[in-house]
């Protein structure tokens, strides 16, 4: 891109708050009726069995309450009546950049996809509103049997593998997002990845929402063979509009005999963005599923990543980051279902309230009684960056029987204005003392993570507090 | 050049007033020492200087080399070269010093600048062994965990590092036993120049015997009553703050 082109732009400094102007060939139009699931069934030229896994999951979505009895009451807010919930273009991604229009070109090249899948990544998917504009992935993994498409390629050229995992770590009606999503879900990546085979870089998926009004249902299933290993990334942005927008993904993993999967997140959502997403996987025996799940920004996020444990010596975890500025929450946690002996699971939560932000942890650690050897560590941590802030804590650990054990840790801590004036004291500006103290905070896990991502998780810290920063 | 307070008034924001008039003037080169009794207003005048947002200044003016810092945030005055080794310095988990004094010091450089690792490394290693602080120290969270000594040396190779022009060090002796006292001294004398000037405050005589100040002044009320040469302080440490009060008493009367 030319910088007179830049120029043209309005740029703000937040990386991810920009947008071009619109024009969709395929556009479901606005609100939601059994309708407009025929319109996606038909634009995708989907099998009959989707569509009616579409329709039976819209009935599920409409007759499940609004799950405000536990939930935040700001869900009352989406009205579902005005979101579009199907823009696209084209139906099929490209598989050389130079064949992405340019204007959906252009956003990822600011937004530094192409040039992190020349870095450091085995494959890329860039989905666009509805559907995936671009995906490819390095030719040798292809050739080791890997598959790395689109959900609906996966559904229609892998049926044999698709079908019978699909939607059954998550079944529909799991909750009322999860039901949503089965029936208007688009894009979103489906990934097989053949016994023995393991993955040296990432696979990288990266979501962005252009359109005002919208909502995006992306649907990722993993299935991680036998002794095979794979770490799958995903970004998410979206720009700044006045009105709110809908982020609604399911993700479903499965992770075979001793097979590893680690799935990372680092999403940057404008605060518009109603985030609910439902995450879970399932570990067969001496098989390890990590979720890395770094939440920035949106107006509400409610996700709570899980593990069913499911095979002898299965293993799971779920490090997660979340920090809610003015106006946002965070509403987040994990889940570890402990379904077989010896299985043990970890969770370490941090959040981060600043101004009237508020976070809140929801936790569940399940381990029957007739299970043994089974071990769970639950660490959550909260900071809080001054006096208006909120954070809860909702632990909930049911664990029967002797022979397993639970260790659960909590703290609260805050960063002072005394703390603050110190390092201003230093010459470092308030923003810039603040980044600092959340980075600390934040930093025994982020050695956890990938360095890139580490890299990029302290690049939006740094943002988040100069805007917090009046 | 130099730090000039002049007429300072300040108070807790609306609330008591602390300082009452406050005159003084650190020049380059020079290191003064300000003694009082508890509550004569010490601390905050460290505190205004350094633009604390729990103080306003409700009269007169504080001028670096000529400038008025008054309506500059904490972190501009710092960049403009005033430090202050803080009574009770901060700790800041999980931010290691190295990483700390770093940031610090690259809050100085000019957009796209960037501070060059070895000789950053080659710097603080250097001012690290002069106070005698173990290697180890470099990936420690600031102060977290730190004992009294360690924190005021931390303080001392902080200003080492940043090379401030003027320096308050606030009762940098509390908490130390004599060996750190020495160090810490060491330290401070290590920067004496043409080109740096100190404002030591301090209860205790003590730490003047090793840090030679050039002129002494006597804090009471929010204000300086008296002042004169090192031997102000041994006067002081003998005869007590008593005399003083009485000598401000009587001309009050005249």
């Amino acid at each position: 891109m030319s910088s007179e082109v830049i120029s043209q732009l309005d740029i703000d400094r937040t990386r991810g708050d920009f947008h071009y102007p619109e024009s969709h060939a395929f556009d479901a139009g606005v609100g939601l009726n059994h309708a407009t699931i025929d319109y996606i069934a038909n634009v995708k030229s989907e099998p009959d069995w989707i569509r009616e896994f579409r329709h039976k999951a819209l009935d599920v979505f409409l007759s499940k309450p609004m799950p405000t009895n536990w939930a935040s009451e700001d869900l009352n807010n989406i009205i579902f009546e005005k979101i579009r919930y199907y823009l696209s273009n084209a139906q099929h991604p490209t598989r050389s950049w130079e064949e992405v229009p340019d204007d959906v070109k252009r956003t990822f090249e600011r937004l530094g996809i192409p040039e992190q899948e020349r870095k450091f990544l085995a494959g890329v998917e860039a989905q666009f509103d509805s559907e995936a504009v671009y995906s490819n992935m390095k030719k040798a993994l292809g050739d080791q049997g890997v598959i790395f498409v689109g959900s609906t390629e996966g559904l229609k050229e892998h049926p044999e593998i698709f079908r019978k995992w699909f939607g059954k770590v998550i079944p529909t009606g799991d909750n009322k997002f999860s039901a949503l999503n089965s029936a208007v879900f688009s894009g979103g990546s489906f990934i097989y990845v053949p016994p023995g085979v393991k993955l040296k870089h990432p696979l990288q998926a990266y979501f962005r929402i252009n359109a005002e009004n919208f909502g995006q249902f992306e649907r990722t299933l993993i299935i991680a063979d036998e002794g095979s290993e794979v770490m799958y990334m995903e970004g998410c942005t979206a720009p700044k509009f006045e009105t709110a927008t809908l982020h609604s993904a399911v993700v479903e993993l499965v992770a075979m005999k001793g097979a590893k999967i680690q799935y990372v997140t680092v999403q940057n959502w404008s605060a518009n963005v109603f985030n609910l997403v439902t995450k879970r996987a399932i570990a067969h025996e001496e098989a390890e599923v990590k979720w890395i799940d770094c939440n920035i920004g949106s107006r509400l996020t409610m996700k709570y990543p899980g593990v069913v444990l499911k095979g002898r010596k299965a293993r799971g975890e779920v490090l997660s980051i979340a920090l809610a500025n003015n106006g946002q929450h965070q509403d987040t946690g994990a889940k570890m279902i402990h379904a077989a002996d010896e299985t043990t699971s970890n969770i370490i939560s941090k959040s981060i309230s600043i101004g009237k932000g508020r976070a809140t942890y929801r936790g569940l650690v399940h381990i029957p009684k007739h299970l043994k050897g089974c071990k769970n560590n639950t660490e959550c941590d909260a900071l809080l960056i001054n006096s208006n802030s909120r954070t809860d804590t909702y632990p909930a650990i049911t664990v029967r029987g002797s022979g397993n054990s639970v260790q659960h840790e909590a703290s609260v801590s805050q960063v002072s204005a005394e703390q603050i004036f110190y390092m201003q004291q230093r010459g470092l500006s308030e923003a810039q003392a603040m980044s600092l103290s959340v980075n600390g905070f934040v930093n025994d896990l982020v050695r956890e993570f990938p360095m890139e991502y580490s890299v990029e998780l302290k690049r939006l810290i740094d943002l988040e507090m100069e805007g917090s920063v009046g | 050049m130099s730090l000039i307070i002049k007429n300072l008034h300040a108070r807790v924001v609306g609330g008591q007033t602390i300082l009452n008039g406050l005159n003084l003037e650190i020049e380059k080169g020079r290191i003064h020492a300000v003694m009082g009794p508890n509550g004569s207003g010490k601390s905050t005048l460290s505190k205004v200087i350094a633009g604390h947002p729990d103080y306003e200044v409700t009269a007169g003016d504080i001028l670096m080399d000529g400038k008025s810092i008054l309506g500059m945030e904490p972190d501009a005055r710092s960049r403009a070269g005033l430090f202050l080794a803080f009574q009770y310095p901060m700790e800041i988990p999980g931010v290691s010093n190295a990483n700390f004094i770093r940031a610090a010091l690259s809050a100085r450089l000019a957009e796209g600048e960037e501070l060059e690792a070895t000789e950053y490394y080659a710097d603080l290693y250097e001012q690290m062994d002069r106070l005698e602080i173990p290697r180890n120290f470099t990936s420690r969270s600031v102060n977290d965990g730190f004992s009294g000594g360690e924190k005021k040396r931390n303080e001392v190779l902080q200003m080492a590092m940043l090379k401030p022009t003027y320096a308050i060090l606030d009762e940098t002796d509390s908490g130390l036993d004599i060996d750190a006292l020495k160090i810490v001294s060491a330290g401070v004398n290590a920067l004496r120049s043409p080109d740096f000037g100190a404002l030591v405050i301090t209860h205790y005589q003590r730490l003047l015997d090793y840090i030679t100040p050039d002129y002494v002044h006597v804090l009471v009320g929010g204000k300086i009553v008296h002042s004169g040469g090192p031997e102000l302080a041994l006067e002081l440490e003998s005869k007590g703050y008593d005399w003083i009060r009485e000598e401000m008493a009587e001309p009050a009367l005249a």
